[in-house]
């Protein structure tokens, strides 16, 4: 049989496929789409990217919230007479065809004035006429072209984001001076002014106070503005005792400005106002190379972007209406529908419920829940719609309780002390000494100087190159990491993943896949008809182990049972011919034998007879044994997993000899284990994947999200690794390493610039040209220096 | 020489024109999608089918930014 792919999606058709205008179709969700782009003369968005789309998902009822002014508030950026502005996030973004079909959005209602995508951070900002159309029948189009906007609790408190400029304008003030002073200290480079009596050029003698002062002018808001971050970061350090690397920076600048003001009030000399802005020009470009964000990720999030903004109430008098989750008062009735996630603890009302808790517990199959079970916020519910009563608020939920924990408001940064900040101490100690033995020196032996080199020595040792070689290396290696699909909040992570030597892991959904289980069959073996029956009554049900099941078995004819029935919570059964099959739970289909396996597995009975039952296990990504060996070799190792023990052998046949297994952990108690290892002094990496692991990841020095899709809602955590490079984490910790080497080695090339200078500041024949010539130099060599070695060890990483 | 006040002055000017030209594009938020813009330009401005032609082809090799 051929494969044929889906026009829309370019998903695999399967057997059911849908032909339309000679074009395959998966779905029926894909034909509709392309059926309203073909119908508004859109399929050139078929043109530009094949298969771009998205299998759009059934939505009845879902944005019924979006009629509720308050909500319609906090959603719109604007909102005056009949204009709305909305800017909503949509995670399938991810190609030119996107970008088109979204900016053309007012083709498929036309009281949408203007739309436009902001392709790296995946949004999109939708003008339209709200006495014409609402911000409901907007989110619902897109979700019916499979374009669905994410709009979570997180939306809600939202204010209003005003993207952080002043780096910029920083950067652009600092170097408009540059360029203009350098421009103005031409005359003095050629030393053409140098004075009347030594036969300087006559007119440019004359005229250079006006240059001077100019240079002053310019410099003023390069040293005030530009590099007041510098001042306020020393003054900072110095106030809690730590000599950091902008101790020695700030002084620079200050020794700069204050002797070159000084130099051109009492004609002593040009002074260095080149330098000066060339300084903080480069050290100010350093810092935006560091910057370097993945906006279309998030590091920050907690439970309040899995949970949806809105739920549905019952009132007393059996009225559906939309609540905001923050509203929810103990004793509310709630509806969840198919797919919801659960914002509050409960008790169920309904006569059952299926709950996945994986994101919550890291449990990996959905649970079964009956009337009067308590519910836990954070499930979310995967059986058709259910009613709950809520006992409890959002923030006094057992879920979301975690995120009042202390470790949520203190920064990880304050905690860390980088290595450049480390070398800053003994630098700014070693500089001021031969600062001030030099002085001394020359109050001995010719006092007019002393001042001068002095001075000098403080200008000349300013470590521009120092402070450049950690951004540009580390900033080098996020990029390269972000091309292999390791994305890290910031350079500073680097340096704590080269640090750590313990390493915890999550089991589900880190080490193990989340789509792929594996069944193994234990019992009498199945005939041919059983099978193909088996196999037929699987394909009705929309049971997840249903599902997962059917993917396992062997391809059969579809044949359909003459009789199907599903009984919900229990199980299936279906008759062919003279068989009649029940699958599902152990009683449902008659097995006797005591429940003892705490595996997840379905059983299967014919005619009455149990035949035997199909043992679920955890599917472990590829390679795993491999590279927790090759890490075992210098990190200590953990598994926390919040699921029961029934993989424990399988793990312990996986992992190295001896490596501890934890199995029942509560989200709090990972936080706790990782902090108990901090107490003995370890530097620990977590790698998790789910809410339930994310007070260890911001407990732990660096946490590791593991994520199957980048674009669905990873925990707060430190990084993000793409779940295809599981097993090249530890080949990205030893990169790391290699990255902090070339940082030192940067250090020793700068050094060595530095006692080039200073050779010419103690013997006190610091001409401004030399500085103007050695700092940029310096600095430019160890830029060119860390890039190329970067860029190396960038090509040997897969 | 007392040209090289206008001179200065010219130059001054000039510079300050260009220097106010960025931070108004910087403030008007030219800078905060570097990416899109230049996915925009290639599309046809008309919604009617387009022979499947050249820009078609140079369109398919746009990836997502890494």
């Amino acid at each position: 049989m051929d494969k044929h792919n889906c026009y829309h999606c370019g998903d695999n058709c399967g057997s059911a496929v849908i032909r339309f205008e000679e074009k395959d179709f998966c779905c029926n969700g894909c034909k509709t789409v392309y059926e309203i782009f073909s119908s508004n003369d859109l399929s050139y968005y078929y043109d530009i990217q094949q298969n771009a789309g998205a299998i759009p998902k059934e939505i009845e009822g879902t944005y019924d919230f979006l009629d509720t002014t308050e909500i319609i508030d906090k959603l719109t950026e604007f909102n005056d007479g009949d204009l709305q502005i909305t800017n909503l996030f949509i995670p399938h973004v991810h190609c030119s065809s996107c970008i088109w079909i979204l900016e053309n959005l007012n083709k498929l209602n036309p009281f949408i004035n203007n739309s436009q995508v902001d392709f790296p951070k995946k949004t999109v900002r939708i003008t339209y006429n709200s006495n014409k159309t609402s911000l409901k029948a907007i989110v619902n189009l897109l979700a019916r072209i499979g374009y669905e906007p994410n709009i979570s609790l997180d939306d809600f408190d939202n204010v209003k984001k005003t993207t952080d400029r002043s780096l910029i304008y920083k950067l652009g003030i600092a170097g408009f001076a540059f360029g203009n002073i350098m421009f103005l200290s031409f005359p003095d480079y050629l030393d053409l002014s140098s004075s009347n009596s030594s036969g300087g050029e006559f007119w440019l003698n004359e005229y250079k106070a006006i240059f001077r002062w100019l240079m002053f002018t310019f410099s003023l808001p390069v040293v005030f503005y530009a590099g007041a971050d510098y001042f306020i970061s020393a003054y900072k350090g110095l106030r809690s005792k730590l000599l950091n690397i902008d101790v020695p920076i700030a002084l620079g600048i200050l020794v700069l400005f204050v002797r070159s003001t000084l130099e051109i009030i009492f004609d002593w000399g040009p002074g260095f106002f080149d330098s000066l802005t060339g300084l903080v020009f480069f050290l100010l470009l350093g810092k935006f190379f560091q910057q370097k964000t993945y906006s279309f990720l998030s590091f920050e999030r907690d439970y309040k972007s899995y949970f949806p903004i809105a739920i549905t109430r019952i009132s007393k008098t059996g009225k559906e209406e939309s609540v905001q989750v923050y509203e929810i008062k103990k004793g509310d009735r709630l509806l969840i529908r198919n797919q919801e996630i659960i914002p509050v603890d409960g008790v169920l009302i309904s006569d059952s419920a299926r709950i996945d808790y994986s994101f919550v517990t890291g449990e990996s199959e959905p649970v079964k829940k009956i009337s009067g079970d308590k519910l836990f916020a954070g499930g979310k519910q995967v059986q058709g719609a259910t009613e709950m009563e809520a006992l409890k608020s959002v923030s006094q939920s057992y879920l979301t309780q975690l995120w009042s924990n202390a470790v949520f408001q203190s920064d990880k940064s304050t905690r860390f002390q980088t290595l450049t900040d480390s070398i800053g101490k003994r630098f700014t100690i070693g500089v001021l000494s031969i600062a001030f033995i030099a002085a001394v020196f020359w109050l001995y032996l010719d006092p007019s100087k002393a001042m001068n080199v002095f001075t000098a020595v403080l200008i000349i040792a300013c470590p521009c190159a120092i402070a450049l070689a950690s951004p540009f290396t580390l900033g080098n290696m996020l990029r390269i990491f972000g091309r292999k699909q390791f994305y890290l909040k910031d350079t500073q992570t680097i340096e704590q993943l080269a640090r750590i030597d313990t390493a915890i892991f999550d089991k589900t959904g880190t080490i193990t896949t989340v789509q792929k289980s594996t069944a193994t069959y234990e019992g009498m073996p199945l005939t041919a008809e059983e099978e193909s029956l088996l196999k037929n009554t699987l394909r009705a049900s929309n049971h997840p182990l249903s599902r997962s099941l059917y993917d396992i078995l062997s391809e059969q004819n579809i044949s359909t049972p003459d009789q199907y029935d599903e009984y919900l919570g229990k199980g299936l059964e279906a008759s062919k011919g003279t068989d009649h099959m029940k699958i599902g739970s152990a009683d449902f289909v008659g097995n006797t034998e005591p429940k003892i396996s705490l595996d997840t597995a379905v059983h299967i009975a014919n005619n009455n007879d149990y035949k035997g039952k199909y043992i679920f296990h955890n599917q472990y990504r590829k390679g795993i044994s491999h590279v927790f060996k090759a890490m075992e070799e210098t990190l200590n190792l953990a598994i926390l997993s919040g699921d029961n023990e029934g993989e424990k052998l399988r793990l312990e046949a996986l992992l190295p000899k001896l490596t501890p297994l934890y199995f029942n952990q509560k989200p709090k108690d990972k936080l706790n284990f990782i902090a108990s290892l901090q107490e003995q002094g370890k530097k620990v990496m977590m790698v998790g994947d789910g809410l339930n692991d994310a007070g260890a990841l911001a407990q732990a020095e660096v946490g590791i999200a593991i994520s199957e899709n980048i674009n669905v809602f990873s925990p707060a955590c430190d990084g993000i690794l793409d779940a295809s490079k599981f097993t090249e984490l530890y080949t990205y910790i030893l990169a790391s390493k290699k990255a902090i080497k070339i940082i030192k080695l940067s250090f020793m090339l700068s050094l060595a610039y530095n006692i080039v200078g200073l050779y010419f500041a103690v013997t006190g024949q610091l001409e401004p040209v030399i500085a103007a010539i050695l700092m940029p130099l310096s600095s430019i060599s160890v830029v060119g220096f860390t890039t190329l070695m970067t860029t190396i060890l960038g090509r040997k990483l897969k | 020489m007392s040209v090289i006040y206008v001179l200065l002055a010219i130059s001054i000017t000039v510079a300050l024109f260009f220097f106010i030209a960025f931070i108004v594009s910087v403030r008007s938020g030219q800078y905060d999608d570097s990416y899109t813009p230049s996915v925009r330009m290639l599309f046809e401005d008309e919604l009617v089918k387009p022979p499947v032609g050249e820009q078609q082809s140079e369109l398919n090799q746009l990836k997502e930014p890494k």
